[in-house]
């Protein structure tokens, strides 16, 4: 077994209790720890990257219990590289949070931040659904803390809603598992992928209502339209490098959906084949369309942003809803860039915050901020990103999601939503960064705040908007190798066979209960 | 007895749905709580209901209790245990430091002033 697979869940759930513990009130240690933890994630995510780009499927058995007894990580290409990723976005959100002061404005970011870690990875690694439920749990409650940092009275009730939102998102999910339970009699997604092929076709009422329940679970999180209300609030009110590092939140709705959709309830699967795809495409296409008008009609940067993220969502979602290779291909790519432009846009917002009086990040002409330029040029690319535009991946990623709808037979009206909500979107964009940038009043009399000039949040943003350029320079192997991805994320039989067969120290068989429950 | 617990898993479920769907932020709460035990009373039938039965299959019995749901009411008990008393103290913050307990995000003059009399 190999030990590090563990590794991203473990190490920050150590570190956030050495920070809670020992370094309660000393910041400037929990930063190094904080650092050297998420440095070391993304040291750890290169190398299971690296080593799962052999095409292994790599189980862990915790407590070295056999797979559908005990609970298992796995890591396959499409975990590492949700891993590395999320390592990567924390590490600038980590460094952008240190720069700007986020984490001195109120107790215990960094290890609330070390366990919202632990929850995403562990929620990227586990094969086992209920398992994956408990790591959901874990996220959303650092993400509670973390959402609230800072306190004020906007942020507080901004928070409860998305409490209370997530709460009944998590009592969904539980309805769910609990009717997957009666039905298959396990959790564990590889067997239950054996279980769902196997139910009689004419007893599947109980799968479908399951399948669905699960799927409005993960379109909470993926803040798919009619079940998106809670984003826009919560991702504008948030702290930023919280707002920056909930940009994976919405993925990891998207990554269950690609992870249960493909081995679970697959698209060859005949129970529920029908109602999953043709359910998922209308809504993310009106996803797109509401977050784009969104970016049009935002009156702040904040909301402007949070609307960006659910439009692209919506580009993603219509990607993963074809469920065929080449277009979770496409998905991959828009996700990476997505997850990254999103985050580099909260953190611009927020030094355009930090440099006007009392926090205001109303869309109308104030006085020039300082190092107006370079942050100008930093919304300019990040905006670029986000709707779509030449140069940068967002281009490429719509062009690879444009290729891959040819052959539906939908694809006039798939094609015509993402080039005129690309329209919209450039639009918005513009008016929004002419207004804040460029109308500047000119009375130079009235005071702004000098900004922390300090290098480290242009460093963090910087960072990621170097990381969209690598991804559209290297767009070519890194398609490659989502490419390969996705023929793993589809071939369930060697993900079923990885975790079921894997060999064990200690041999299970003659177990009493065989073929029974789990 | 699978009538029984049937109907109360629907009673639970209908109720904390009608108080989740209030304006303020205390009957909300409420309903949450009450969807929560709707949920693990269903989590528990999930693993069929049995009566006097061992949770281990012995050698000598043809049948047994299912295990398994109980660990997993267990977790969600634990789980939405925390969880009340996150959104209990959010909720009061919220109320206090806004003196407006209700739950949509309006921000109207007018609402700020009914809730202040």
């Amino acid at each position: 077994m190999n030990h590090w697979i563990i590794a991203p869940v473990l190490l920050p759930a150590l570190v956030a209790a050495v920070i809670i513990l020992a370094l309660r009130y000393q910041v400037s240690t929990q930063r190094v720890f904080s650092v050297a933890s998420t440095v070391a994630l993304v040291g750890i995510g290169i190398g299971l990257l690296v080593h799962s780009m052999s095409g292994q499927i790599d189980v862990y058995e915790l407590g070295n219990w056999p797979a559908p007894f005990g609970i298992v990580l796995v890591l396959d290409r499409l975990s590492a590289m949700m891993v590395l990723l999320t390592a990567l976005l924390a590490l600038a959100v980590v460094l952008y949070a240190i720069g700007s002061g986020w984490d001195k404005r109120g107790n215990h970011f960094h290890a609330l931040f070390q366990f919202q870690l632990m929850g995403i990875f562990g929620a990227f690694l586990t094969g086992d659904a209920f398992n994956l439920f408990v790591f959901f749990e874990v996220l959303l409650i650092a993400s509670y803390g973390l959402m609230i940092h800072g306190g004020g009275a906007p942020r507080l009730r901004a928070g409860v809603q998305y409490v209370i939102y997530n709460l009944l998102g998590s009592t969904l999910f539980l309805f769910a598992l609990g009717t997957i339970y009666a039905v298959t009699g396990t959790l564990n997604m590889a067997d239950l992928a054996l279980r769902v092929a196997d139910l009689p076709a004419d007893d599947t009422a109980m799968i479908r209502v399951a399948a669905m329940l699960l799927l409005l679970v993960f379109a909470v999180k993926a803040a798919l339209i009619p079940l998106h209300f809670w984003l826009p609030a919560t991702y504008a009110e948030a702290p930023a490098p919280v707002a920056a590092l909930f940009a994976v939140m919405t993925k990891i709705g998207a990554y269950a959906i690609i992870r249960i959709y493909t081995l679970v309830f697959g698209p060859d699967v005949m129970a529920t084949a029908d109602i999953i795809g043709p359910w998922l495409l209308p809504a993310a296409i009106v996803t797109l369309a509401i977050g784009m008008i969104g970016v049009l009609g935002a009156s702040h940067l904040g909301r402007l942003a949070a609307f960006a993220a659910i439009g692209s969502m919506g580009t993603l979602l219509i990607a993963i809803a074809l469920f065929t290779p080449q277009s979770i291909t496409a998905a991959l790519y828009y996700m990476i860039h997505s997850t990254l432009a999103g985050a580099a846009l909260f953190l611009v917002v927020d030094m355009v915050r930090a440099r006007r009086m009392a926090e205001d990040d109303t869309i109308a002409s104030r006085p020039a901020i300082a190092q107006n330029g370079l942050i100008a040029a930093f919304f300019f690319a990040t905006a670029i990103a986000m709707a779509g535009m030449p140069p940068l991946s967002g281009f490429l990623g719509k062009l690879l999601v444009l290729d891959a709808v040819r052959d539906h037979n939908l694809v006039w009206v798939i094609w015509a939503a993402i080039l005129i909500t690309s329209l919209v979107a450039v639009v918005g964009f513009a008016r929004a960064g002419s207004m804040v940038f460029w109308k500047v009043e000119p009375d130079a009399t009235e005071q702004t705040p000098s900004g922390t000039a300090a290098a480290l949040p242009f460093v963090a943003t910087g960072g990621l908007v170097a990381a969209i350029v690598a991804i559209t320079v290297f767009a070519g192997p890194v398609t490659a190798f989502l490419s390969d991805t996705s023929a793993q994320v589809f071939d369930k039989q060697s993900y079923i066979a990885a975790v079921l067969e894997t060999p064990r120290a200690i041999e299970a068989e003659n177990l009493p209960l065989e073929g029974s429950k789990k | 007895m699978e009538y029984l617990l049937a109907s109360a898993i629907g009673a639970l479920t209908a109720a904390g749905i009608y108080l989740t769907l209030r304006l303020r932020t205390f009957p909300v709460i409420l309903g949450i709580s009450m969807l929560t035990y709707a949920v693990n009373l269903f989590l528990f039938a999930s693993g069929r209901i049995a009566i006097n039965l061992p949770p281990v299959l012995l050698n000598n019995t043809p049948t047994y209790a299912d295990p398994l749901p109980q660990a997993l009411v267990l977790t969600a008990i634990v789980i939405s245990f925390g969880m009340t008393a996150v959104v209990v103290l959010m909720a009061l913050g919220a109320f206090l430091s806004s003196k407006n307990d209700h739950v949509n995000l309006s921000g109207d003059a007018a609402d700020e002033q009914e809730v202040g009399k």
